[in-house]
């Protein structure tokens, strides 16, 4: 009975950690500004996961793994850290001038392993490190998978700097052709990914714009990531956009299963666009 | 630091060149620049903050003047710079505050003169060039405007452009 409860516990953990499955809510940061000027500015930022683009209505982003990186590659310490009802919010002192970095990311793995005749999922927060304890003695058939999930976001003080965008190698990581906070409305704008450090072609991007409450159509684009892992992508107009890189689904699970047990990877970011 | 940056400042030493006596020379050394800032009935109303810089085809923008609130504790009136949207994209963001020649104190409304060198404008090269000005109000607009000419110019009016929000009229003359 007990097991039996775990065992729904994590398929629910799982399925909440799978990394933005299309019908699933979404995750995501907003700043306050991402193009500021001054020698003693503040970003605020609100991190939540929810339907509605930028509205928080569902469920507050946990700040465990929410850190961010001055220009000069130094971890800056996040201030005024809360997480109410719906939303977290979290400060950052902008003291250095360039390009921050502001991210959650996780590295985690997904999987099962056979044990008494019955299959069960890896509990959430399995890691490489911490696999051994968490399969029970005498489980046998253990599948596992890795799953990277990034959520981050960037601010600029002055002029915008890449010092922060050398790849670490894992998951999905945004290489800037043009520069994230360096958006304007009708101008394209191209990035690169990267999959575990290689130009990862034929990946999904979406790019919705915020304000989603207030209008009929959703107004999303749906591109690819072409050979060399760029996409090139032109704002209709000034705002805060949602942009969301996955790899691709492998197939959907029938009706009550969980899905198949396959690497993932998956990668949010918020941009601002600037009117002309 | 407040006192460093008043003596840079290029208001006083603008306006006294703007009254001095014109120059009979054969070739316009000087441009002169009336940006009529507008009053406007508002609850709240606080002077823009103007930026002024010159665009050449295939060369960076030139930042000429900006007028902010320089003198507020800390240099804290640079948080707004930003506003000023399209010149701090194009040269604000690469710069110093205050920046020496350049920094200068919000305007009044009413018509505000400022006069340039040629060789401020960096308009040494004979060329054809774009005058910029912008202008953005707290808890108000933001408007832009652009004013062509050439050098070598000619003696006289050398253009003019209309706004119709946070900028009155523009004008250019070289002298």
């Amino acid at each position: 009975m007990k097991k039996q409860i775990l065992g729904l516990v994590a398929t629910v953990a799982l399925a909440a950690m799978a990394v933005v499955p299309a019908s699933a809510h979404r995750q995501w940061m907003m700043p306050s500004s991402t193009v500021l000027s001054g020698d003693d500015v503040w970003v605020t930022v609100d991190a939540a996961v929810s339907n509605d683009l930028f509205y928080f209505e569902h469920q507050p982003l946990r700040l465990d793994t929410m850190k961010a990186w001055a220009p000069d590659g130094t971890e800056v310490q996040l201030e005024n850290k809360a997480t109410g009802r719906y939303r977290s919010t979290f400060d950052v002192h902008l003291t250095q001038k360039g390009t921050y970095r502001i991210a959650s990311v996780s590295d985690g793995l997904m999987g099962s392993y056979d044990l008494n005749g019955k299959t069960e999922r890896l509990p959430r927060g399995t890691t490489a490190a911490n696999l051994a304890e968490r399969i029970p003695a005498g489980a046998t058939n253990v599948k596992t998978a890795e799953a990277n999930n990034r959520n981050e976001i960037f601010v600029t003080v002055g002029e915008p700097t890449t010092t922060l965008f050398k790849p670490v190698g894992k998951g999905i990581e945004l290489v800037p052709v043009t520069h994230p906070n360096d958006l304007i409305a009708g101008e394209a704008a191209t990035f690169q990914f990267l999959l575990d450090g290689k130009p990862a072609a034929d990946l999904p991007v979406t790019v919705i714009p915020g304000g989603i409450r207030y209008r009929d159509q959703l107004g999303e684009q749906h591109l690819k990531t072409g050979a060399d892992g760029k996409v090139e992508v032109t704002w209709p107009e000034a705002g805060m956009y949602w942009l969301n890189v996955t790899t691709p689904q492998a197939g959907e699970a029938a009706e009550g299963t969980p899905p198949p047990i396959a690497r993932r990877a998956s990668y949010v970011t918020t941009l601002e666009v600037l009117a002309p | 630091m407040p006192s460093t940056s008043r003596t840079i400042l290029i208001g006083g030493t603008l306006s006294a060149a703007l009254t001095a006596p014109v120059m009979a020379a054969a070739a316009p050394a000087t441009m002169d620049v009336t940006i009529t800032i507008p009053q406007l009935k508002v609850a709240e109303y606080h002077r823009p903050y103007v930026a002024i810089w010159v665009e050449k085809a295939g060369a960076p923008a030139k930042t000429v003047a900006v007028w902010y609130d320089y003198d507020m504790k800390n240099n804290e009136g640079t948080k707004w710079l930003r506003d000023v949207r399209q010149w701090w994209r194009a040269a604000g963001r690469t710069m110093t505050f205050p920046a020496n020649g350049i920094t200068g104190a919000t305007r009044a409304p009413g018509a505000q003169k400022i006069s340039f060198s040629r060789a401020q404008l960096g308009a040494t090269a004979a060329g054809e060039y774009t005058l910029v000005i912008e202008a953005a109000r707290e808890v108000g607009g933001r408007e832009l405007l652009r004013i062509p000419f050439t050098w070598p110019a000619k003696a006289g009016a050398g253009g003019r452009a209309a706004g119709k929000t946070e900028l009155g009229a523009v004008t250019v003359a070289f002298r």
